[in-house]
């Protein structure tokens, strides 16, 4: 499976993606925000960071760079993109997700292991996923989602909540809520739900020796769902 | 404006200097002149009332490729791996303006780690606040905290380690010493050596603002009651920028463009430009109506003295401009040529086409005053006699709670939450252990780090004090199951003109070279931040420890949660029970006299070799240093860590529970031994001929001592994490 990774300047989790990808047999390739085009690629990835130092707005300027066209047109024909944190705020300004991230409930950065509830299996990310509960890593300060009644109730009308904050034990409520997020939501996807947002990192979480592994089972289920 | 002796002690400068100013120009300078003089002169540049003593300093090793001197010192970590590292100061800004004062110190020290060709792979920071009564601590801490993370989560660099805590003598003063270790391939480092002539000097980075101006100097002096009209003088932090400039940076240093690069920051242009020139022993010019500028008018004088950041001055081969132009223009960087190098050995400024300021270099470098400043010895204080049949009336396990809720003690993770610590998918040991560890990528190998500073100790004894901060940073890095290599300093103390100041920080630098030196842990790099001052209130000495360690095989690393029920846990180490100085002895007795516990350097080398080796050959499975609080306190950290509890056993032949649970003798450690392993265990202890005690087994949710202690783990864990959280929530 081909995947490109797109570099803004500011982005500062493109090398951890680019690892991860690569140890999980993905070909990936990296793409610098000013090149026009994007190579023949299966899946594009926005990885973490701060795209043009976040000034504006969280995602805002990375979301009219140069590339961003090209990356658009391909989730519009149906391809896999998907946003991580910094990533998914990019995905939120482009419109090609609903709603926005805005700061955190208690207004400070929160870098800490959670534990989400993976909300939909009828998509190339999640299918055939043999754990409901992934224990995952958020290192953010505007994580906390939110939307309009109509867009959320749009978002669960066609299962678009991708994964939601919860406890250990799959409680979902305030105090298994780390930013405030509406719902607890952790990520979302588009109708097609080819493209997909999100706030915590996999690709932090590929090894036991880090904070833990659960996101090895996110990046080979993408990977056998490609098959 | 003319200038004058008062005009000149406006600028920070003493009557002397003027006049020795003016006698080595053999004229009056004129304003721009006296501008770089004082710049150069002030004590952060020049370290005129340290660099006598900072010469005894310990600092070559078999490891060391660079010592102190250059912009961060340099270790051999085995297979052309070297780790670039320093500790720097931002004090004073920090106390002034928080946020951005924090902030700066951050990309401060990560410039000077990649001025050097280094990846940055690791912050820490050590910061110091006053009482947490008092009213200023609870929005400093929070500005701090916030100033620390902003730029370092925003570059991408984890923060793996650091130290809090709180003391009454930091309420006009507080601390902010950050660190940050950078990985460099040993064949391609970068100096700040110039050679060369008529080589081009270029600028690049962000553009020079009025931000900064006199930011040395307002760091060698201490404060009064208008501190606040000092704002102006403090940086204002862009990380975004600092990102790209690190990426630019790299990206040029992969060929050989580069003769030599600085970075600028403290007296900005004039102290990089100066120190090129003279390490390299040439002249340089600079136009200055070149040099990037964001506001309009600016003259050479605030050229010279602004402290914008971001910004860096390369010595490049000649013919490389263009090459170099299209990386910086690639990163949307500012790049310009400002100058060249001469054979003037001079600093020469020219400024619409005229020359505004000439000065010879070694006036400014070598020829910078140097004193030797009277300094009181701190005598000994008499050992205490304590009376035990108060402590009779103390319960075992109501002291043991009251101290894990001890400001200085507890949980620090309301602080470490804010820092994206795990960046770079390589952090092995996150904040709130003895080290941080990160893997060198892509390799076997993983980098430990520490910061340590014991104000109480080197305020009682400074000697005492500066020995003992080196120990505890050298036990920290072996509790994580690392080879201590080497260190960085900094070195927070008061006004330098009063003897008793000047003593301590004689006696400290004292200390740690003589600490340093016995147990082969040299220091490689520092920086020294005296006139901690308000309104002649000094804070207590405050040497701070960076030390940096190696582990060679991952896999091998330690931490200090407790494992595995029924494992046997021992303390390697002597006890006497040494409650002088103690948090004890503060917290329930209120005796704050009395000298810190004593040093024994044979036993540091010789504990801490017998617990390296039992991790290397995996016979422990977690280790701990006994430090601040002593052996109750440490062994509840490890339990409350692990979520498990302890049986601790009828102690043989104990005089004192007090004084063996609290005391905090040095040179000891707490590990948990599997119990196949016990019996190689008691061989290797018996060889080293180390003291230990048989302290418990790992057992339950509780910690359990005959009848005196029964806690639940989760009281213990209640007591210890949340101090802060309310505290800042209060």
């Amino acid at each position: 499976m081909r995947s490109s990774v797109i570099i803004f300047p500011g982005s500062n989790c493109d090398r951890d993606m680019d690892v991860a990808l690569k140890k999980f047999g993905f070909k990936n390739q990296m793409v610098w925000h000013n090149d026009q085009s994007i190579p023949k690629s299966d899946l594009i990835v926005l990885p973490g960071g701060f795209s043009y130092g976040d000034y504006l707005r969280c995602g805002s300027i990375a979301s009219k760079s140069k590339i961003i066209k090209s990356v658009i047109d391909f989730a519009n024909s149906g391809g896999l993109v998907l946003g991580i944190c910094n990533g998914f705020q990019i995905l939120t300004e482009t419109g090609l997700l609903n709603g926005i991230l805005q700061q955190n409930k208690f207004l400070n950065f929160i870098c800490s292991n959670v534990f989400v509830k993976v909300k939909d299996k009828e998509n190339k990310y999640f299918k055939n996923l043999k754990k409901n509960l992934l224990e995952l890593h958020i290192a953010h300060n505007e994580g906390n989602y939110f939307c309009s009644d109509d867009e959320l109730k749009s978002l669960e009308d066609n299962s678009q909540i991708a994964v939601t904050y919860c406890g250990a034990d799959g409680t979902e409520n305030e105090t298994t809520n780390p930013n405030g997020a509406i719902k607890n939501i952790a990520g979302i996807f588009n109708k097609n739900k080819n493209v997909l947002g999100m706030m915590p990192h996999p690709e932090r979480m590929i090894d036991k020796y880090l904070s833990g592994e659960d996101g090895s089972l996110f990046f080979k289920n993408i990977l056998d769902n490609f098959k | 404006m003319e200038v004058t002796e008062a005009v000149a002690i406006d600028h920070g400068l003493k009557k002397e200097e003027f006049s020795k100013i003016c006698e080595l120009l053999k004229r009056t300078p004129n304003l721009t002149e006296l501008a770089i003089f004082s710049a150069m002169w002030n004590e952060h540049c020049s370290y005129k009332s340290s660099r006598k003593h900072l010469k005894k300093m310990h600092t070559k090793g078999k490891q060391v490729i660079q010592g102190p001197g250059e912009n961060a010192g340099v270790i051999d970590i085995g297979d052309d791996d070297a780790i670039v590292f320093k500790i720097e100061s931002h004090n004073h800004p920090s106390f002034i303006e928080p946020y951005q004062g924090a902030a700066t110190g951050v990309g401060g020290i990560m410039r000077d780690v990649f001025t050097m060709g280094a990846r940055p792979i690791a912050n820490l920071n050590s910061i110091h606040f006053g009482s947490p009564q008092h009213k200023k601590t609870r929005n400093l801490l929070r500005g701090v905290v916030k100033g620390i993370g902003g730029y370092g989560n925003c570059i991408g660099v984890p923060t793996i380690a650091g130290q809090t805590t709180f003391d009454e003598s930091y309420n006009g003063n507080i601390l902010v010493n950050a660190m940050t270790l950078g990985l460099v391939n040993k064949n391609k480092i970068f100096y700040s050596k110039a050679a060369g002539l008529d080589k081009p000097v270029i600028y690049v980075g962000s553009k020079t603002g009025r931000d900064g101006i006199h930011g040395a100097s307002m760091a060698s002096a201490t404060f009064d009651d208008k501190i606040e009209e000092k704002k102006p003088t403090v940086q204002v932090g862009d990380p975004f920028t600092e990102k790209l400039l690190l990426e630019a940076c790299l990206e040029l240093m992969a060929d050989n463009s580069i003769i030599a690069i600085q970075d600028m920051g403290a007296a900005g242009l004039t102290s990089s430009s100066v120190e090129m020139a003279s390490k390299g022993n040439l002249g340089i010019e600079l136009n200055l109506s070149e040099v990037p500028c964001r506001e309009e008018k600016m003259t050479p004088y605030e050229i010279m003295l602004s402290e914008s950041q971001e910004r860096m001055l390369i010595v490049l081969e000649k013919g490389k401009e263009e090459h170099a132009k299209k990386i910086f223009d690639k990163w949307n960087l500012d790049f310009a040529v400002i100058g060249k190098t001469t054979n003037s050995k001079k600093i020469e400024l020219i400024f619409d086409n005229k020359k505004v300021a000439e000065i010879p270099i070694d006036l400014l470098a070598e020829n910078a005053p140097i004193y030797d400043r009277p300094w009181k010895k701190t005598k000994l204080p008499q050992k205490l006699k304590f009376d035990k049949d108060e402590f009779k009336s103390l319960k075992l396990s109501d002291c043991l709670k009251k101290i894990l809720s001890n400001s200085n003690i507890s949980d620090k993770r309301w602080i470490w939450d804010q820092y994206d610590h795990t960046v770079m998918g390589d952090t092995i040991q996150k904040p709130g252990g003895d080290a941080g560890v990160v893997r060198v990528h892509g390799t076997n190998k993983a980098v430990a780090a520490s910061v340590d500073s014991s104000a109480l100790y080197c305020f009682s004894h400074p000697l005492t004090g500066g020995k003992q901060i080196v120990c505890e940073s050298y036990r920290n890095l072996i509790s994580v199951g690392a080879k201590p290599i080497a260190i960085t300093n900094c070195l927070n103390f008061g006004n330098p003109e009063k003897e008793k100041n000047m003593g301590e920080f004689v006696e400290c630098v004292e200390g740690i070279t003589e600490a340093s030196k016995y147990l082969d842990f040299p220091v490689v790099s520092g920086n020294v931040s005296f006139y901690n001052e308000t309104k002649d209130k000094g804070i207590k000495p405050t040497p701070t420890i960076g030390g940096v360690g190696l582990i060679s095989d991952y896999q091998q690393m330690l931490t200090m949660d407790f494992k595995t029920e029924g494992n046997l846990v021992y303390v390697i180490g002597k006890t006497d029970g040494y409650l002088d100085q103690s948090i004890f002895a503060r917290e329930l007795l209120n005796e704050k006299k009395g000298p810190p516990p004593t040093v024994n350097l044979f036993n540091e080398k010789n504990i801490g070799e017998t617990v390296l080796d039992l991790a290397r050959k995996n016979l422990i499975v977690s280790c701990h240093d006994v430090s601040l609080g002593g052996i109750l306190i440490a062994v509840s950290k490890m339990c409350i860590k692990g979520k498990k509890g302890i049986k601790i056993n009828t102690l043989k032949g104990l005089t004192n529970k007090y004084e063996y649970f609290f005391g905090e003798d040095q040179a000891r450690y707490i590990v948990e031994i599997p119990k196949a392993s016990l019996k190689k265990v008691n061989d290797i202890l018996n060889k080293y001929s180390v003291h230990f005690d048989e302290l418990g087994t790992v057992n339950g949710q509780s910690i359990e001592y005959k009848d005196d202690i029964n806690l639940p783990i989760e009281e213990l864990a209640d007591a210890h994490k949340y101090w802060l959280k309310k505290y800042m929530d209060s």
